[in-house]
């Protein structure tokens, strides 16, 4: 069975502000969301993502040396805010469970087959 | 049968066909399908000329493009996903005739072939460029020339197309009815582009154009053929039909545009004609209606229609509100302002313009001032009509389509 990632990509200034309401309906949703995906099989792994603010990025340099600078890797807009790693038959079935992701509605759900590797 | 482009042409009628369900029977592998129907296209280029083209070419390509595809999975080192496959193909060398599957099953074929090369996730440029390369039968080459883009980019962009299909799992499917009604809107969406892209005179190798036309066409008669329920789709098979019938009247001897107005409407085509007419009596039947049907409406008015005065205008002003309720569109408004001119005069018409203008989007659409300089032309304001055609002008990339404006600008006659 196939695998995909599905990144969540959130825009912080459209997401809905923590402790709010809304923030508290999301949450739920995500419960929901995560409780059926549990339940029909598909749900590999996943887990939501501190903020960006907390990220350090590591480079090893020429001389073998790990470099490690504060932030994320790259300065956008939209910031990785968790993943589900899930098995689906293809993609219409991948897509379909990225459109019920809360997040979609104010950012995005970048959705990648996982490369499959004999014998891994 | 004496050379390479009778044996090819031969072939192309039926190779759509024969893909769809070759790549059934493979699980959906595009490039391997692909591949071997190329290796039995060689084989027929060297025995068809021989031999004569076979009673069937159909099962001969089928059988021949299977036993290609056996041979091509046994050469290459076998992958554990291709066995399925190689079994699938080995059962049905088994049977009896070239394919078990009856006609019902090889619809059901182009019909997934249609939905996943038209996939939304899959670029627009890719679902066009797949879509005439796998269901069409044109050649990249072809498609290349058609897009006024080199060969090499399209062969890439196809690549692409095939690897992520067979990466990424496109399912090789008609989608579920729960999606269903948005896809088919897709893969219509596909083919008029397809359409309008060979029937806009635009520059460009005008042969290969018309070419798409008819593929457009051939396309839209699949679809009509294989969703006989889908009022929109009969809609879509209607507006090309309509469109195209007036081809020939489009340019004059020298490829000069000819607006409708002033067509020679004996050169339109009556046998297109009469079967757009019959696909959208088709469609309005199913009554649901929708914005193909409603196109495919205004062009049968215009086409059975025996002079421009004598059209109803009145009736496609009206067609194209209801038009521009359901999609609208700038085109839509500035159509519904001429047809509004024509039934109500100019003034009116320039009324349905002026209300538009406060759309900022119209400041660059050419066809805006060109319809504005038409109307006020009639209402004899001569400066304004001058200043807006010199606005058209300015906003046309077509070289046909300036060259009439031009030569209209230059007629004004001071009143």
């Amino acid at each position: 069975m196939p695998q995909y990632m599905l990144l969540i990509y959130d825009d912080p200034t459209a997401s809905p502000a923590p402790d709010s309401p809304e923030a508290q309906k999301e949450f739920a949703e995500y419960g929901t969301f995560t409780e059926d995906i549990r339940s029909n099989g598909q749900f590999v792994s996943g887990a939501p993502l501190q903020r960006t603010d907390t990220a350090t990025t590591v480079r090893v340099n020429g001389s073998g040396e790990a470099v490690l600078s504060d932030g994320p890797f790259a300065e956008t807009k939209e910031w990785l805010a968790g993943y589900y790693l899930l098995d689906c038959p293809d993609l219409d079935t991948a897509t379909a469970q990225a459109a019920r992701i809360p997040a979609a509605r104010h950012g995005s759900i970048e959705v990648r087959p996982v490369m499959e590797i004999p014998g891994m | 049968m004496s050379h390479a482009g009778a044996v090819e042409r031969a072939f192309r009628e039926e190779s759509g066909r024969v893909l769809a369900t070759l790549i059934r029977h493979l699980g959906g592998d595009f490039e391997l399908a692909e591949d071997a129907l190329q290796d039995a296209l060689a084989q027929a280029l060297r025995t068809w000329p021989r031999d004569g083209v076979p009673a069937n070419p159909g099962a001969w390509m089928t059988v021949t493009a299977r036993r290609r595809a056996i041979d091509r999975i046994r050469r290459e080192r076998m992958l554990a996903d291709r066995v399925q496959a190689l079994q699938t193909l080995m059962d049905l060398e088994q049977t009896a005739g070239p394919d078990p599957d009856d006609d019902s099953a090889v619809g059901d074929d182009r019909l997934r072939l249609i939905f996943t090369c038209c996939h939304p996730a899959l670029a627009i440029e890719a679902r066009v460029a797949l879509t005439l390369r796998t269901l069409g039968g044109l050649t990249t080459a072809e498609i290349a020339r058609a897009f006024l883009v080199p060969e090499a980019t399209m062969a890439q962009r196809l690549v692409r197309a095939k690897r992520k299909i067979a990466t990424a799992k496109i399912p090789y499917r008609v989608p579920t009815d729960d999606v269903l009604p948005d896809r088919l809107a897709g893969v219509l969406a596909v083919v008029y582009l397809v359409f309008n892209e060979g029937y806009a005179a635009r520059d460009g190798d005008r042969l290969v154009r018309a070419d798409l036309c008819d593929e457009a066409i051939r396309l839209g008669r699949l679809l009509a053929q294989l969703m006989p329920d889908d009022a929109e789709a009969a809609g879509l098979l209607a507006l090309m039909l309509l469109h195209d019938s007036r081809r020939a009247a489009r340019t004059d001897s020298a490829g000069r545009y000819v607006a409708l107005p002033d067509q020679d409407r004996a050169m339109w085509n009556a046998e297109r004609i009469a079967e757009g007419t019959r696909s959208l009596d088709r469609a309005l039947r199913l009554r649901r209606p929708g914005p193909y049907q409603l196109q495919a409406a205004i062009a049968a008015l215009h086409a059975t229609a025996p002079s421009a005065e004598a059209t109803d205008w009145a009736q496609i002003a009206q067609l194209y509100a209801e038009l521009a309720r359901r999609a609208p569109s700038p085109v839509v408004d500035v159509n519904r302002a001429v047809a509004v001119g024509m039934a109500c005069g100019p003034q009116a018409g320039l009324a349905v313009l002026d209300a538009l203008a406060a759309d900022r989007r119209l400041a660059g659409y050419q066809p805006f001032h060109a319809a504005r300089a038409d109307l006020l032309r009639r209402a004899g304001n001569v400066g304004a009509a001058a200043a807006a055609y010199d606005r058209a002008i300015e906003l046309s990339d077509n070289a046909v389509e300036r060259g009439e404006l031009e030569r209209r600008r230059a007629a004004l006659h001071p009143a």
